[in-house]
């Protein structure tokens, strides 16, 4: 076993679902998109979610961000039970234990940098204004954009929007990062950048669950898990895990 | 989620489409410019009305004789009729209460004759405090006396009217001698100019002497054709108005209101009716101007509509990062809520500088009342809010989940 994956059983576990299930009504049918699904993640994993469009993978990740909940099943999410929660309760907690990185970014058009960055902490009335900056400024220089404070996000590449979207996700200091198709709208070399970023995030202890159907991102990952219909096929850790930082290293440099 | 944050929030998110905020705006601030606009036009011309009538004479009451229409088709003139007397003159002036001022009143017409000019006008029978009632004043000379008034002397003050077309310029009229057709009259005092009243009336084509000597020299008559009253206010005026009636009623033996040989009118009649007319104008401008507001208002709902569709992924965004639906709600509220309310302060200024350039460029009248500006004021705000919530709930109900991936 990965030396990696041995030094993380003893750490505390994040995200534990047991026979997760959800069926959605279209028309007469019943559609089960998730069959029982069940496992746990412990703290500092970085797991790759992979399947086929309608294998599931989509309703595991709402349900995983608390944007959904399971028809059946329990989630424990950093010791809180959350499938009994209500609306209100599940936006705290996403507020305060997950972060969001989408495939197109969405960021706030015409908004600063900072700003798109601070969005999350606009709706936790805890942190004061000051605070809020100060947070926002941090999780933008830990994704190397500390120069890009006040560019609108309509001034930047993919890649910086990305960035950007992944110090949103970072400021709320959360217990998982959960990336959909993170790097679907980026060219490959972009693609490496934040995956690299991504693994950096990872060793220094973050918790971060990669929805994607590339194959080739779970080479770069600690644990990978594939759905099919609703069900986990295979649920393997990485025995080679592949360094992002030495992939883009190697790939041929954009004139710039 | 506190307060100070969801203003920023919705502030950012006006910022970012300001020519749109400014266009819904539009329809805000016009109505309420034109709802302050119409309301001070309104207001204005009231003032104004009430204002020419006191100048006729504040708290003015006239009796008239009276008379229902008798057997037989053929009817006189009320001023021939001769149910007044000098007696109800003497009695209301000594006993009527509430009553600050008394004149009787007896008139002809006939020519005014000074040397080679001559004009058509009529004399006014009065005693000294017909000017109190009618807020005349002296311009040179004085008036006539209680004496002259006793002595049926001669003597009269004239208007600016009939100094112009007797007198050559520059000529000073007091001390001459004027014919009324062919009895003279020495002119003692000249009246200071009044103008035109509302009514197109010259108040200047005036000719004032003792009602004594124009009763006896002119008419060789013992009767009144008139008397004119001032209540010491205006609030007093109904009872005044009902002393001089049961003096009246007394002197003339007549006990059922119906068969009353008299008439009282006072101007305080006269002058709400002329105010009711204004009144319904102004109403009706309120109301035009006030549908205006409200298509303002749906203004407002159709952008605020068209925004939430348009900012479906913003919302699923701010949803996934935490927002609650009624911070969704809130922000919408608060974005309209901004919209209805700058535009009520522009709309302000606006109605405000429209009033005085319309009373600059056309003379009108006009009077901004405080709470007109107020009510418009609340009225766009709840507009705001009305108009707002619709669209802000259909925000606040979208599923994350949806919504995020919404192109």
């Amino acid at each position: 076993m990965n030396p990696k994956v041995e030094e993380m059983n003893n750490n505390p576990v994040i995200i534990d679902i047991s026979d997760i299930r959800r069926d959605f009504i279209v028309g007469a049918e019943t559609v089960h998109a998730l069959r029982g699904v069940t496992f746990s993640i412990k703290e500092g994993e970085f797991v790759t979610i992979m399947g086929k469009s309608g294998s599931g993978k989509s309703t595991l990740l709402n349900i995983l961000g608390c944007l959904d909940t399971p028809t059946g099943g329990s989630y424990l999410l950093d010791g809180i039970s959350v499938q009994k929660m209500n609306k209100d309760q599940r936006a705290r907690i996403r507020n305060t234990k997950i972060g969001f990185v989408f495939q197109n970014y969405n960021l706030l058009a015409n908004t600063t940098a900072v700003e798109n960055v601070e969005l999350p902490l606009m709706y936790n009335s805890g942190i004061s204004s000051s605070l809020r900056r100060q947070k926002a400024v941090d999780a933008l220089e830990r994704v190397e954009l500390g120069d890009r404070l006040s560019h609108k996000s309509n001034q930047m590449s993919g890649g910086q929007m990305q960035r950007v979207a992944i110090a949103r996700a970072l400021v709320n200091d959360p217990a998982v990062i959960l990336a959909d198709e993170a790097t679907g709208n980026l060219d490959t070399r972009t693609s490496f950048s934040i995956l690299k970023l991504l693994q950096q995030l990872n060793q220094e202890g973050r918790t971060i669950i990669f929805v994607t159907h590339n194959e080739d991102i779970a080479r770069y990952s600690t644990r990978n898990i594939v759905l099919k219909d609703g069900r986990i096929i295979e649920d393997t850790y990485n025995q080679h895990i592949l360094s992002a930082a030495e992939a883009y290293e190697k790939l041929p440099k954009e004139e710039v | 989620m506190n307060t100070e944050n969801l203003f920023k929030i919705a502030l950012v998110a006006l910022s970012r489409n300001k020519v749109r905020a400014l266009l819904t705006m539009l329809g805000i601030i016009i109505g309420v410019a034109s709802v302050i606009t119409m309301l001070a036009i309104g207001e204005g011309s009231k003032r104004s009305i009430r204002k020419q009538i006191s100048e006729m004479g504040s708290n003015m009451i006239m009796i008239h004789p009276y008379s229902e229409r008798g057997e037989g088709g053929a009817r006189i003139s009320m001023s021939n009729l001769e149910t007044l007397k000098n007696r109800d003159y003497f009695d209301i002036r000594d006993k009527a209460e509430y009553v600050s001022a008394v004149s009787p009143n007896v008139s002809s017409s006939g020519q005014f004759i000074y040397q080679n000019q001559n004009y058509p006008s009529s004399i006014n029978g009065v005693s000294p405090e017909y000017l109190t009632i009618r807020q005349l004043k002296i311009q040179s000379g004085s008036m006539f006396t209680q004496d002259d008034v006793e002595t049926n002397n001669k003597v009269c003050i004239i208007g600016k009217t009939i100094v112009d077309n007797l007198f050559t310029k520059g000529e000073d009229p007091i001390g001459k001698v004027i014919r009324f057709n062919t009895i003279p009259f020495e002119v003692v005092g000249v009246l200071e100019s009044k103008g035109y009243n509302t009514m197109g009336m010259d108040q200047d084509d005036i000719v004032l002497a003792p009602y004594t000597a124009v009763q006896k020299r002119i008419l060789a008559i013992n009767y009144l054709q008139g008397i004119y009253c001032s209540a010491v206010s205006e609030e007093a005026t109904p009872d005044a108005v009902e002393s001089i009636t049961t003096i009246l009623a007394e002197n003339h033996g007549i006990s059922n209101p119906d068969n009353y040989d008299f008439e009282i009118r006072s101007q305080e009649e006269l002058s709400s009716m002329l105010t009711t007319t204004s009144d319904l104008m102004t109403i009706l401008l309120a109301c035009v101007a006030g549908i205006s507001l409200v298509v303002g208002g749906i203004g407002i709902m159709n952008i605020m509509y068209v925004s939430v569709t348009e900012r479906t992924r913003e919302i699923g965004l701010r949803m996934s990062v935490g927002a609650r639906g009624k911070d969704v709600l809130m922000q919408f509220l608060i974005e309209a809520i901004l919209i209805s309310v700058i535009g009520g302060i522009i709309g302000i200024f606006v109605g405000v500088g429209a009033t005085f350039t319309v009373n600059w460029v056309a003379s009108w009248p006009v009077f901004i009342q405080s709470w007109s500006v107020l009510l418009s004021f609340g009225v766009c705000s709840i507009t705001g809010i009305f108009f707002g919530w619709y669209p802000a709930k259909k925000a606040a109900k979208l599923d994350p989940i949806e919504a995020i991936r919404y192109e």
